[in-house]
């Protein structure tokens, strides 16, 4: 075999391309024969190494792994001279940013296994080689050409896959009722519209594998004979959208997407709509209607999205993992992704590990994990070695469990059995220092400022809660407001036309059914417990004070005195409980009083 | 751009992206540095580079990198050349002829024995 000792990636992204990196190649190839390297050194073109914008045409040399950024025709020969034949790095050609490593994920955490996150940080997403290093397009390669569209939807429905959205429907038996509809052209949307707090797992694929979500789409539009699809992502999620539109540009060079894709008769085209990042345009009608340009309102459903959806044609809309997930599935087989799981629940799935525990960020574990292998195996277990008091699964929507439900298995039935739910996968992990009236007032303002307005029971309904909430917080609250609350819950969950309204009371419902004292002891002992809410604590200075004024000196509105080295005081009328004080004692000798 | 028209056509483009992925993460174990100075040039460096190169050819060897450098700073003995072999600490060759390359290969990275003759000897510390 021919030995090169240096070979030498050229990127001929179009971007570069119009910059002139065709010409560079061939400079290269030139300079090259005329010093008689050109049996020593390779070129290699490859689709993309650092973004077009801020590198220009570059390339790397290897073995030195030396990038060489914005260069021009001229730079060439004396690039070759220098580099190639002296081998001397020329420093002003090198690029001045190293390129970014995504490594945000890290190595996968006992007991996880990523299907779903396999290839982030792993490949560059930039660049679709890498892609397909990882068989990636084998198995729609494998679809086109060798399966009927029944035949794929019969696989994934074998597999168990349930969508990924929150309410865990079967995808394939999705795929099939849009197949059914006798109505052309059909549409593909893929949810991107990530909005939970704290939950960024459909960010991480965007951004590190978007050709796995492209891929995805492909398969599932073959499935369903869609000849378009629609992926719709917030704005606030910039990188995702930049990696999204690089990836689906690669994908058109490659005639991975348009006409004829891989020489059959299917062809099908993506797009990238961005939403303003409203909560609401998760749910499919209202995602919909943005995507169609219209206010991200929702409708009453039927007639379901299957029928009527994208431009009042048979549409199919699916969360950004379970699309990832599909080419996995039909590389690796049904009965693989079904190995994994529950009986109900199969696979795996993401979850944002968020709140007071050691380690936060993402995972992917098989569903059936217990909570407390979870929260203490794969999180590392509550901060600061504090007690854990509940979890908030399921985003805002969701609801809280306690201890009693720790050894819950993680799937879908378990979780809405015990008054909660999936969702996209978001945890919210709280220690015992956490007010549970507090969560669910932080909860309901987000749902209440989320809310769209459409229908009453949700616009005035949640604005109520919230002000129940906010009243017992600041210990004004009586007995009669619980009661009140309890029913106005029961009334937005009922009457709310979308799963937003229906959903939002969940929190409150959850921490009045397991922290009720919690709520009696802040309206009738005008007492906050975990001594989070501001109206109900206050702050002081035990004899354990050795008078450093250091409490003295940080206080915002001067409310401390005292003597040097003599113990100080709060003026409880003039503090504004900011708690900084506390959090300055070098002593611990500024106690909080409920 | 290649455009992908059956599975065929996606194994090609499999296997180019798997080489390159392989050159990118690919640390060899033997790491044999020329040195490329005017002087060394001017010493037939490049034919000693050359050489290296056809006997790895010849053999088929992976896991060695040929790789280039300025001048060492040792005009006298050009062409001059440091062979690092996994963790071991670098050995230096001075006038290194083709002849000695082939040498240095056979005996030094084939069968670990460095090759005393052209040896420049590095101040121990």
């Amino acid at each position: 075999m021919k030995f090169f000792r240096s070979h030498v990636l050229v990127s001929i992204d179009p971007q570069c391309l119009e910059m002139g990196a065709r010409e560079i190649v061939d400079a290269l190839n030139t300079e090259l024969a005329d010093w008689g390297l050109a049996d020593e050194v390779q070129i290699l073109e490859t689709s993309r190494i650092g973004d077009p914008a801020r590198f220009g045409p570059d390339l790397v040399v290897y073995p030195e792994n030396v990038h060489y950024a914005n260069l021009t025709v001229d730079d060439i020969p004396f690039l070759v001279e220098e580099h190639f034949l002296k081998g001397r790095v020329v420093e002003k050609f090198r690029a001045q940013e190293t390129l970014i490593v995504d490594e945000e994920l890290g190595a996968p955490k006992a007991k996880e296994v990523r299907v779903v996150l396999r290839n982030c940080g792993k490949i560059d997403p930039h660049n679709i080689e890498e892609y397909i290093a990882e068989d990636g397009y084998r198995a729609l390669a494998n679809v086109l050409t060798g399966m009927t569209p029944e035949e794929v939807i019969d696989e994934v429905m074998r597999s168990g896959l349930r969508g990924r959205g929150g309410a865990g429907f079967p995808a394939a038996r999705k795929w099939q009722l849009c197949r059914q509809v006798p109505d052309n052209p059909k549409y593909l949307t893929c949810n991107a519209d990530e909005g939970d707090p704290g939950a960024f797992m459909n960010r991480r694929v965007l951004e590190s594998d978007p050709h796995s979500v492209i891929e995805g789409m492909i398969i599932a539009a073959y499935a369903i004979g869609a000849s378009m699809g629609y992926i719709y992502c917030r704005a606030e999620y910039p990188i995702a959208v930049a990696n999204l539109n690089i990836a689906i540009e690669q994908a058109r060079e490659f005639g991975l997407l348009g006409e004829n894709i891989f020489g059959t008769d299917f062809s099908f085209d993506l797009e990238v709509r961005m939403g303003a990042g409203a909560f609401v345009c998760g749910e499919e009608t209202a995602l919909i209607a943005s995507i169609e340009g219209k206010r991200g309102e929702p409708r009453p459903r039927p007639p379901f999205p299957a029928v009527k959806g994208v431009w009042g044609k048979p549409t199919n809309n699916n969360n950004v993992e379970t699309y990832a997930v599909v080419p996995q599935i039909l590389l690796r087989g049904a009965d693989w992704y079904a190995s994994m799981g529950t009986e109900k629940s199969k696979g795996t799935k993401t979850f944002a590990i968020a709140g007071d525990v050691v380690h936060t960020g993402l995972i992917e574990v098989p569903f059936g994990l217990s909570l407390r292998e979870v929260i203490f195996d794969v999180g590392g277990g509550i901060k600061d070695g504090k007690k854990f008091k509940a979890i908030q699964t399921g985003g805002p929507m969701g609801g809280c469990l306690v201890e009693e439900h720790l050894d819950l298995p993680l799937d879908y039935e378990a979780l809405t059995a015990a008054g909660s739910m999936m969702g996209s996968g978001g945890l919210i992990i709280m220690d015992d220092e956490t007010c549970m009236v507090d969560i669910a007032r932080f909860f309901m303002e987000f749902t209440q400022e989320e809310s769209c307005g459409k229908c009453t029971p949700c616009r005035v309904g949640t604005r109520r809660i919230l002000d129940l909430l906010e009243k017992i917080c600041n210990g004004k609250g009586t007995l009669a407001d619980i009661d009140q609350l309890e029913l106005l819950c029961d009334e937005v969950m009922k009457n709310s036309l979308c799963g937003l309204g229906q959903g939002a009371p969940n929190p409150v419902v959850s921490t009045l059914k397991h922290f009720r004292e919690e709520y009696i002891a802040h309206v009738v002992d005008k007492k906050c417990p975990a001594k989070v809410c501001r109206a109900l604590i206050r702050y002081e200075i035990t004899p354990a004070c050795t008078g450093c004024m250091v409490c003295a000196r940080n206080c915002p509105v001067e409310a401390i005195s005292g003597e040097k080295r003599q113990m100080h005081v709060i003026d409880d009328k003039t503090c504004i409980r900011c708690g900084i004080c506390a959090q300055v004692c070098n002593f611990s000798s500024v106690a909080v009083l409920s | 751009m290649p455009t992908v028209k059956s599975l065929e056509d996606l194994k090609r483009i499999r296997e180019e992206a798997l080489k390159k992925r392989e050159i990118k993460t690919n640390q060899s174990r033997v790491q044999i540095i020329v040195g490329m100075g005017t002087p060394g040039i001017a010493a037939g460096a490049r034919d000693t580079l050359k050489e290296f190169l056809s006997f790895i050819e010849e053999k088929g060897l992976t896991d060695i990198a040929i790789r280039q450098t300025g001048s060492f700073g040792l005009d006298a003995m050009e062409p001059v050349v440091k062979v690092i072999i996994g963790d071991a600490a670098p050995v230096m060759y001075g006038k290194v002829t083709p002849y000695a390359a082939r040498q240095i290969m056979e005996l030094h990275v084939l069968r670990g024995k460095v090759v005393e003759a052209n040896l420049i000897p590095t101040e121990a510390k």
